[in-house]
């Protein structure tokens, strides 16, 4: 019990003192996974709005599988996207791997299928007629598609927060095709697990602490929105 | 005249089978055309490929003579769904939406909007969300949504059939009302034959994606081609006349040389159609006979149709009329087509179906 108060009091000392390294792996898990996130809303809402509006032969296999993919385990996507960047690897030759682009591109690879789904979920739950309503009103089928996506904002502000869930607290990929590397890829989880491994619990105990508080300021940001804009 | 739109061999098909098959159709300026059917006659598809949201496997929109891209053709007309479908967001965002869509600026919208919310009686809703509206206000909101746009052609699919009546009848009469003022070119897909009365000029009444009649709204009503299209329509006899006189609860319109005095309101001069249930007519073969009727004229059988336990006695008065006889009546009267006859009805029997 001891050890855990100390290791809160430690934490809280860094914490005060904005200790460079936590403050710098601190920012840079930010970065990669808002990043991350940003793409695999992208490629998500893009790929819900195709599986949610269209109409095509096996479309419900790739639902599934889409479904499937929203418990992908991380480590399976370390290692396969490990293989993909390895050195004679298909895209080994670009040279990413341990870099932060590895990490964002493994982290896309597990948000993308979250997003997907609950994409499609949401788009899914408006009544069907609604399309041909918005083209009725003279709209463009872009424009038909924006207006269906700002009806379903308030579902995919939750997707959005399940992809952005599913990227910060993720270990295994991370580590696996970023390598901890210190000052180039480590993040909040990976530096956890090391810390932990070394018995530094003190610097442990901190970078989890920011890493809660992080998921919690991001979720509290969105989900203000979500329900600011839910009508009364 | 060209027509204003004019469908020319629409099919549309399911997987293998045709939901739709409409040699041809046609809707005038100003017109109001009902498509009445059961549910599944095809009467939502038709609406929809009319409007140009589904694209038929085959078949020709002309509108004014011109076959238009879908996305032009939109711009011009506009359509309403039994569901409101209106957007999260309050009723005027609402209201504005299609304006939005059609590039109007923003001074012109706020005009626009508040003359469609007060003609359809939304103007104290604009500021509320659209999610807090009842079923009627909100189909308000939708109807005033349409007209905003001032469209060339509204199509109305069942937009009544999820109200209540007392709340339906209210919307019925203002979209009468707003038709009439606009001269709003409509096509309306019902299952009601009154609601089709009350606003269409003609009826096309469906069946398996077929018409099986079209013509004047009162020819199909008064004359169904076949007992399909009876059961469907053929309640009552409608005519169509000028009001000649009113006072006193009382109003009377121009009918086969003489008057048919109706209970209610009208102003003279107006343009009405009138119902009279086939029930509440009565047949001699004396014309001085003791009744309490007001509304008594001499006519020739035309045509007499068994229905159910009665037989359905039509008649030539000048104009259309139809009574239910029993077949014992039918006997003691000696009817037979061509048989000359009295109908009598009161001025309490007779019903305004539209102004």
């Amino acid at each position: 019990m001891e050890l855990l108060w100390e290791g809160i009091r430690k934490a809280f000392d860094l914490l005060r003192t904005l200790d460079p390294e936590v403050l710098g792996i601190t920012l840079f898990t930010l970065k990669v996974t808002l990043l991350a996130t940003l793409a695999s809303l992208v490629l998500g809402l893009g790929a819900g709005l195709a599986l949610a509006l269209t109409q095509f032969p096996g479309r419900r296999v790739v639902i599934s599988l889409v479904n499937t993919g929203m418990g992908l385990p991380p480590v399976v996507v370390g290692l396969f996207v490990t293989m993909f960047l390895w050195r004679n690897g298909p895209l080994g030759g670009f040279e990413l791997l341990y870099t932060p682009s590895a990490i964002i591109l493994a982290q896309t690879v597990i948000a993308t299928p979250i997003i997907t789904g609950i994409s499609v979920a949401a788009l899914q739950q408006l009544p069907p007629d609604l399309r041909l309503q918005i083209l009725s009103l003279g709209a463009t089928r872009p424009q038909m598609l924006w207006l269906l996506v700002r009806e379903a904002r308030l579902p995919l502000l939750a997707a959005v927060m399940a992809g952005f869930g599913g990227v910060i607290s993720e270990v295994g990929a991370s580590l696996m095709v970023g390598g901890n590397i210190k000052g180039s890829t480590r993040v909040l989880t990976t530096a956890t697990v090391m810390e932990t491994g070394k018995g530094n619990f003190d610097v442990a105990i901190a970078l989890s602490l920011i890493l809660l508080a992080l998921t919690f300021a991001v979720n509290a940001v969105l989900t203000h929105i979500q329900q600011r804009e839910r009508p009364r | 005249m060209t027509a204003l739109l004019r469908a020319e061999d629409l099919l549309v098909r399911r997987g293998d089978a045709t939901v739709l098959d409409v040699p041809g159709l046609e809707l005038e300026e100003g017109g109001v055309l009902a498509l009445i059917g059961p549910n599944g006659s095809g009467k939502s598809t038709l609406l929809k490929t009319l409007a140009s949201l589904m694209a038929p496997a085959r078949g020709t929109l002309l509108f004014r003579g011109e076959a238009l891209r879908p996305e032009a053709y939109r711009r011009l007309v506009t359509m309403v769904f039994q569901a409101p479908l209106l957007f999260d967001a309050t009723v005027r965002a609402n209201l504005e939406s299609g304006l939005k869509l059609h590039g109007v600026p923003a001074a012109e919208r706020g005009t626009r909007v508040a003359a469609a919310a007060r003609r359809l009686g939304v103007e104290s809703l604009l500021d509320r969300s659209a999610r807090n509206l009842s079923g009627g206000e909100a189909q308000r909101t939708a109807l005033a949504r349409a007209f905003v746009l001032r469209p060339e052609i509204l199509f109305l699919d069942e937009p009544f059939s999820a109200l209540d009546p007392p709340t339906r009848e209210a919307l019925l009469d203002d979209l009468a009302g707003v038709l009439r003022e606009t001269r709003t070119a409509t096509v309306i897909a019902t299952h009601d034959q009154m609601e089709a009365l009350r606003l269409a000029d003609r009826i096309a009444v469906l069946r398996e994606g077929r018409i099986v009649q079209y013509g004047p709204a009162t020819e199909v009503i008064n004359r169904p081609a076949d007992a399909f299209v009876a059961e469907f329509v053929g309640m009552e006899a409608v005519l169509s006349g000028r009001v000649e006189g009113a006072g006193q609860g009382e109003f009377r319109v121009a009918a086969g040389g003489g008057f048919v005095v109706a209970a209610g309101e009208a102003v003279p001069g107006e343009e009405v159609r009138i119902g009279i249930r086939p029930e509440n007519v009565t047949l001699s073969t004396q014309a001085e006979a003791r009744s309490s009727a007001r509304n008594s004229f001499s006519g020739t059988v035309t045509r007499i149709v068994p229905r159910g336990p009665f037989f359905k006695v039509e008649l030539d008065c000048g104009f259309f009329l139809a009574a239910y006889v029993t077949p014992v009546s039918l006997e003691e009267l000696g009817l037979a087509e061509g048989s000359r006859v009295v109908a009598r009805f009161k001025a309490t029997a007779v019903h305004l179906l539209r102004r």
